[in-house]
This record gives C-alpha cells, structure tokens and sequence, in this order.
C-alpha cells in the first residue's frame, strides 16, 4: 500500500484549494449528504438551465479525499449538459470499483483512481457524486 | 504481571499490517480476544454444543450448566445479589433498548422527565428520545463542563422530582471522562428517580460493583472486554426487573401458552426469548476468568499507566489537540492534529500498521459540543506497551510530514 497512490499532488492541491466553494444563493436546487459512518458533510447547489449545469457549488467538511472528490466534481461539470456530468459520474463509479474506465473523459479526476485500493476511503471520495446523482434525480 | 507475557495471550496482534507490526489501538471499539477465550468457544462448539433448558440429554444438560455457569461468573464479577438479575443481551445497545422499552415506555407519562448527558454514546439517547417522543415525557440534559465532565452541583439542579429516570454513561468513550455514577445514584434516588448506567467502557477496565454504585440498571457489552460478539448483560435490581416487561417474545421465555394469551417465566428467563447466545456467553465467562487472573484492580492501574504515558508523550507532538479532562480518566486519548482531518491521519496511521479509530464515535451530540466534526482515538487495554504509544507518536509525525510535504 503506497500512501502517494492515494494523496497525489492534485488531490492535495484540490483540497488545500477548493474550486467552485462556497454557495449560488437564492432559489436553488440544493442537496444536502453525510456520510453517517464517519460524519464527511456536503452541500451541493446547482443552477440547472436549459439542460445545462450553468453553475455548481460546494460546501462541506470532510477529509482531504472527499473534499477533493467534491472540488474536481464541481469543475469538471459545470458549463456540461446534466447527462454528460451523469455519465462522467457512472465512469467514477466504474474507477472506484476498480474497472476499466474511460480515461481521457476524467482529465485530472484520474488522480481519484488509488482510493480504489484504500476501502475504507471510497465512501469519502463518492459522496459528492452521490450528491450530484441525487440533484439530476429531483431535477428531472 | 508483565504486558509482554499478557500480550503473547492475544494470538493477533502477532501480525503485520501493510509490513508494519500491527499496534492495535482501537479497543473502546472492540478488543482483542486472548487465546483462552477463542479455546472456550471452540471447546463448547468442538465438545458440548446443544440447546439450553431443553434438551433431556447429556450435551443438553452440559450447554445449559456452560450457559447458567456463565450467568453466575458474571453475577459475582459485578457483584450482584443473585445471578437471576443478570440477563444475556446482544449487548449493551439491546441492554439499554430494552430497559427503554420494557420499563419506561409503559411506565413514564407526560411531565415525567428522564436526564441524561451530552456525551452519552448515540445507543444511550436514541432509545430515550424514541420514549420521550412516545410517553410525551421530557429528555433533559446535564450541561456539562469546559473540561468534559459534569459536577455533581449541576445534577442536582437538573434533576426534579418529575425526573423518572437519570441514564449516564460511567466512563466517556470519546472524552474517557468518568463519571461519579454512584453519588448521581444518590441524587436520582433521593427524587425517586432510578439509576441506570452504561458501563460499555467501565466494566471491561475497572472494577464496577452494581450493589456499591446502587445503580438499578448496568448496562455493557461482551465484546469490549475480550469475549466474542454478539453477548453482551443488563443487570436490574430485583424490583426493576419486576416491574420490566419483555420486548422479545417466543420460544425459551414462556410458561404457558393458550391460544389466546400467555405467561412468562421468571427473571431472568423472560427476557430471553428465543435461543440464546450461548457461546457467546462461554466466551464470556472464559473472559471474565481471565480478566479475574489479572485482577481488575491491576487492569485499571495499567490502563491508567498507559494513558499516563500517552498524554505526556503525545502532549510533546506539535500541532496537536487533546480532548478531555486533564485529571483522572478512562483508558484513550481523543485527538486531532491541526488541519488534517482524523480520516486522513487514520489512514497514514494504518501504512504505518497503527490502528486507531477516526469519526464521530457514535457520539454526534459531543462533536458538536467538541465542535469538531470528528475526531482520531488511541485506546488501550492491558495487552498494549508503551512502545506501541511510541509507534503512535511517531507514526503522528510522520503524518504531519507526509501531510506538510503533499500540501508544500
């Protein structure tokens, strides 16, 4: 078990600086997870037009992992079209499974890909992608 | 009594873990089984496995004399009048389950009150919620103090004569603060309330005498002090047995049936429905056979050693917090480095074959009162060294200059 397979630099980066943080306000789609096991919290908003994920943002406390998973989530997604970020969040199950997985379509999401080998860790990393699951499902 | 010889008891600590010596510092969680009591389980299944108080053949008769041997071991280890309040339980969540919903649900009304602490362990303020939502009784907290106990000045004060009943953990699985059950005991009498304690992570490290405390409920769990899974006790006052009713209805637990209503055996009978957890019970008293070797007084002292040696040494780790009271307490140490998250430094701790708890604890109420959303724990109990709490300290440093290092 190598510890560096697991927090690569852009995790850390990610975590140390997290992208999209903070809230949309006004009425918005909004999702609210924990992770009752170990208490990760996250608070998802998304402006949804058109189809498209205009905005997203996050709040949360958590490890470096889930809130590394949640800030990567946030960029990859936003300016896509719902479907799109859903089919990315079904090739982030495929990676924490340990299956094949598309990789060109992670980008830098791929870093997450060592949690697979940490079982204790894969809940912390799939709890924002939960939270985007659960929003496209109210949504539509 | 040497740890090296007691440690060699314990057949899986001798193991690596991710090529590190395992140090198994999660024993609040569940401790390790010395090899004596693995041998009684086995012995029981190998040699004398069958039903209790059934069966007229000899393997019958011999489970039940391990079953109700065992009940008495427990009965003189926490020195009970008579083996017939000692009822076998899943453990301590179902002990406390049951007193919540065989003695108060039917017993409290509006306007009753029922006192607890804000660090109760989650299994010792659900069920109270759950009566308080259903008898529309009220659920009071003792506030507690900055240090992580509560005084005796502020029991009284919460506790009325509207109080019914005053539950409080004996020692804090997160803070390892002990609580002065028997003198909140006297207080909960004095208002005609009753006592019940949990005593998860104080009857496995310390000597607990349920007619000295004169708690009308003890409450624990096997598993904490080296017995399997799976059996755990509540111990009731003869009255407080009487006036509990069963929650779990059927086989083994009945004197007559009709076919529209029946009667019960006696306690302790009546409240194990069913086929009881009778290695589980073996295991127990195999257990409490070697713990009584050891000597709980001796138990207790090297716990207090330990975390003695524990807080000094992880005291001098930079960046660190501490949770807790300063003075006496239970055997763990409840921490957090300084802008890592607990998960993060468990999972370090583990490439280093340490393994300590990290989260909440089953104790949501304390994290918020902490507030910190969740927080890493060391604990002990006698099969640990001080080289391990050695391992430990410097497994933390090197989490901090793996951490220093990934972040730059």
């Amino acid at each position: 078990m190598q510890l560096d397979d697991l927090y690569r630099q852009v995790i850390m980066d990610h975590y140390q600086h997290p992208r999209n943080q903070g809230s949309i306000g006004g009425e918005t789609l909004s999702i609210d997870l924990k992770n009752p096991t170990c208490g990760d919290e996250i608070t998802l908003q998304m402006k949804i037009e058109d189809g498209i994920v205009t905005d997203v943002r996050f709040q949360g406390a958590g490890c470096s992992i889930s809130m590394a998973s949640a800030s990567m989530m946030t960029e990859a997604i936003k300016g896509k079209p719902v479907e799109e970020a859903l089919a990315l969040s079904e090739e982030f199950r495929k990676m924490m499974k340990g299956e094949e997985f598309d990789a060109d379509r992670m980008g830098d999401i791929e870093a997450l890909a060592g949690v697979c080998r940490f079982p204790a860790r894969i809940k912390c990393a799939t709890l924002a992608w939960h939270a985007l699951e659960r929003g496209a499902d109210q949504k539509s | 009594m040497d740890r090296a010889l007691i440690r060699r008891d314990f057949p899986i600590l001798d193991q690596k873990v991710n090529g590190k010596p395992l140090v198994y510092l999660d024993s609040a969680a569940t401790s390790q089984k010395p090899r004596q009591v693995i041998e009684a389980v086995s012995q029981y299944y190998n040699e004398d496995n069958s039903n209790v108080h059934r069966g007229v053949h000899t393997l019958g008769s011999r489970a039940t004399d391990a079953y109700e041997g065992a009940r008495e071991k427990v009965a003189a280890f926490i020195h009970a009048p008579s083996e017939r309040q000692i009822i076998f339980t899943r453990g301590t969540t179902e002990s406390l389950n049951m007193i919540a919903h065989g003695y108060a649900r039917k017993r409290l009304r509006e306007g009753d009150e029922i006192v607890i602490t804000p660090m109760e362990h989650h299994s010792n303020l659900i069920p109270w919620q759950q009566v308080a939502m259903a008898t529309g009784a009220t659920l009071k907290y003792v506030p507690m103090q900055s240090d992580g106990t509560v005084s005796l000045a502020d029991v009284e004060a919460t506790v009325t004569h509207n109080t019914k009943i005053v539950s409080m953990v004996h020692v804090s699985n997160v803070l390892g603060t002990i609580n002065p059950v028997k003198e909140v005991a006297a207080i909960a009498h004095r208002h005609g309330a009753i006592m019940v304690v949990d005593g998860a992570q104080s009857v496995p490290h310390m000597r607990v005498d349920v007619q000295d405390l004169d708690c009308d409920f003890l409450a624990f769990s096997g598993h904490k002090m080296m017995a399997p899974t799976g059996i755990g006790v509540l111990y009731g006052k003869r009255e407080a047995l009487e006036d509990m009713e069963p929650v779990h209805f059927g086989g083994e637990m009945i004197e007559t049936v009709e076919l529209f209503r029946s009667t019960w055996k006696e306690a302790p009978w009546r409240f194990e429905g069913g086929t009881p957890i009778i290695a589980g019970a073996v295991g127990l008293a195999a257990a409490i056979d070697y713990l009584r070797e050891i000597g709980m007084d001796n138990v207790r002292r090297f716990d207090a050693e330990l975390t003695r040696y524990a807080l000094e040494r992880l005291s001098a780790v930079e960046d660190l917090t501490i949770y807790g009271p300063s003075g006496e307490r239970g055997g763990l140490v409840t921490f957090n480095l300084k802008g890592i998250h607990p998960h993060d430094v468990s999972t370090v701790l583990d490439s280093e074959g340490v393994a300590i708890r990290a989260g909440h604890h089953c104790a949501q109420p304390l994290m918020r009162w902490l507030n910190v959303a969740a927080t890493a724990r060391a604990s002990f109990y006698i099969y640990n060294t001080e080289d391990d709490i050695d391992v430990l300290a410097r497994a933390l440093e090197t989490t901090k200059e793996f951490f220093g290092h990934a972040i730059g």
